[in-house]
């Protein structure tokens, strides 16, 4: 990994890391010198990461294709674990934990794709409600929230909609809806709008923002310089595998090198 | 809620997979039917065990005109002969092996005769001077025979002594020969039942992998994802059980209790009632296998 390390611009970590005490963690996220190797024979995937992301945050997670960023995601999501170091999420440790846990630490974590992953013969609001009802929620409940949260990601009035007769954004929204529909605090969110024209992403966009103003936390990885730029929120930029950048109120590219 | 939406979610498996799951119920069906069939032979095994045995007797045959064996070369049995048998079965070297003893008459015998053929055209063409008179003994120890055996086979009138258990046990190995080919069968489908089991939920799993993705994503349980599955492995084979153990009691009550009952009055066939011991035993064996062989599978192809 000599090439990442030459290229390493000096990172700014937002907390002070003497602030925290080993193993009274506070963060929502944490990676303590993380990698993760697939093969043996490539290269990591991820590469000694260090990096924490306090509640309420909203982070870019930026770099090229293969650079770690789904990586990044799965490791929270415990769909992989680490090869070595930890990942905490909420202060828990999310390698040890038991697998009959895993469900509970997935609730806790709204994820977003670029694809949707709508069900295609369930209505907007019976997709929303199915992530209710996979929960053991009540219908009471059920049809309280499911209309609530499709107003907050604007899609009022199209509760009866399938999912092919909604446009790309509109499919986004629903799949936001969705991911939060079970008051996640964290949102993860993997090139949400990888599939969208500029203007519909910019859309999805102030969902993301609506969401973040009411306290969860969001990581969303993206290529999508536009945004990035726009939005002026923390960057945090891996190369094959290595932390290359982190810095609050970003661009796409350091100014640096832009 | 909970329930109502699983029990929601295995229906529209089994809708979504429904030719794999009719194949699953027919075989479960025809699998457990020979099942049924073997638990019916040994049933029917251990009923006419317990009738017969208590009624069964050691006949001494008494020469008649026709008879071929040596100790018959001087013809048909004389009175005195007769009256020899008779006193040897009431002294006392025989007496404590004898239970009680009968004379058949060759009318008697032919009346026996005839109405256990009354179906059959030989009734009408058997004389009494054809059939044997004979001693019926009852012993008080039916594995003595061989002691009674020895007594009086080699009397002059005696034409032979046949234990009628030994007649028993060979339609009795006949029948256990015929229940072991049935639970072999069985096993053979049961198997074909558990691989078909195991790839209907295999394809009903992977027809659904977008819900189930969703379902991990957000965090449902184990329990929720996999249930679906498991209870339309599980509905399936009932259903199937549920033909076959119809199927056993139809075969128990119908063909073996009226039919085989009428056609053979006073052999102590088994009925309709004794086929319900069966039932629960199907059931059983359907839901242990279905679950089995869909946690097995849901280990290897369903991850949470």
């Amino acid at each position: 990994m000599g090439k990442a390390g030459t290229e390493t611009s000096p990172t700014q970590p937002l907390v002070p890391r003497d602030d925290r005490v080993q193993g009274q963690v506070w963060n929502m996220i944490r990676f303590e010198q993380v990698s993760k190797v697939y093969d043996r024979r490539s290269r990591p995937a991820l590469h000694d990461v260090t990096v924490e992301f306090e509640r309420g945050e909203f982070v870019f997670l930026v770099g090229a294709s293969g650079s770690g960023k789904s990586t990044f995601i799965r490791l929270m999501l415990r769909e992989e674990r680490a090869s070595s170091g930890t990942v905490y999420v909420v202060g828990r440790n999310v390698a040890r934990l038991p697998s009959w846990r895993v469900p509970r630490l997935r609730r806790g974590i709204g994820v977003v794709f670029q694809d949707f992953r709508l069900l295609p013969n369930k209505t907007v609001y019976a997709n929303v409600a199915f992530a209710m009802q996979v929960l053991g929620k009540g219908r009471a409940q059920i049809r309280q929230t499911v209309p609530e949260v499709l107003g907050t990601v604007g899609l009022e009035g199209k509760e009866r909609r399938m999912p092919h007769e909604l446009s790309g954004g509109e499919q986004q929204r629903v799949a936001i809806a969705r991911a939060i529909v079970n008051r996640p605090e964290i949102l993860l969110a993997d090139e949400p709008t990888g599939n969208l024209d500029p203007e519909t992403s910019l859309g999805i966009m102030a969902v993301l923002d609506k969401i973040n103003q009411n306290g969860t936390t969001v990581v969303m990885a993206t290529h999508d310089d536009d945004i990035v730029n726009q939005m002026r929120r923390r960057v945090v930029e891996l190369h094959t595998g290595g932390i290359v950048r982190d810095e609050a109120g970003g661009g796409y590219r350091t100014e640096v090198e832009a | 809620m909970r329930f109502a939406f699983v029990l929601g979610e295995t229906f529209s498996g089994i809708r979504r997979n429904l030719s794999m799951v009719v194949s699953v119920v027919l075989v479960t069906f025809i699998s457990l039917t020979f099942v049924g069939a073997a638990g019916l032979l040994q049933q029917q095994i251990n009923q006419m065990k317990g009738y017969w045995y208590d009624r069964v007797e050691v006949a001494i045959f008494l020469c008649t005109d026709t008879s071929t064996t040596t100790s018959c070369a001087s013809g048909p049995v004389t009175d005195s002969q007769r009256q020899a048998v008779q006193d040897l079965l009431e002294a006392p070297t025989a007496a404590p092996y004898v239970k009680s003893f009968d004379y058949e008459s060759q009318d008697q015998a032919l009346e026996i005769f005839q109405e256990q053929f009354k179906n059959s055209a030989m009734a009408g063409t058997v004389t009494a001077d054809q059939l044997p008179e004979s001693f019926r003994v009852a012993l008080v120890d039916p594995e003595q025979y061989e002691v009674v055996n020895e007594l009086f086979s080699s009397m002059p009138g005696v034409e032979i002594v046949s234990d009628q258990r030994e007649l028993l046990e060979q339609i009795f190995s006949l029948m256990n020969m015929a229940s072991v080919i049935a639970v072999s069968v069985a096993v053979v489908m049961l198997v074909c039942a558990v691989l078909l089991i195991a790839t209907t939920i295999r394809l009903s799993a992977f027809s659904r992998r977008r819900e189930t993705g969703i379902m991990r994503l957000v965090g449902a349980s184990k329990t929720m994802i996999q249930l679906p599955f498991l209870l339309e492995g599980v509905i399936a084979a009932l259903a199937g059980a549920v033909l076959a153990s119809v199927t056993t009691w139809a075969v128990a009550e119908f063909f073996i209790g009226d039919w085989l009952t009428g056609q053979y009055p006073g052999t102590g066939f088994i009925a309709g009632g004794d086929a319900l011991v069966l039932i629960p035993l199907l059931l059983l064996v359907a839901v242990l296998l279905a679950a089995l062989s869909s946690i097995l599978t849901l280990r290897r192809y369903l991850k949470v």
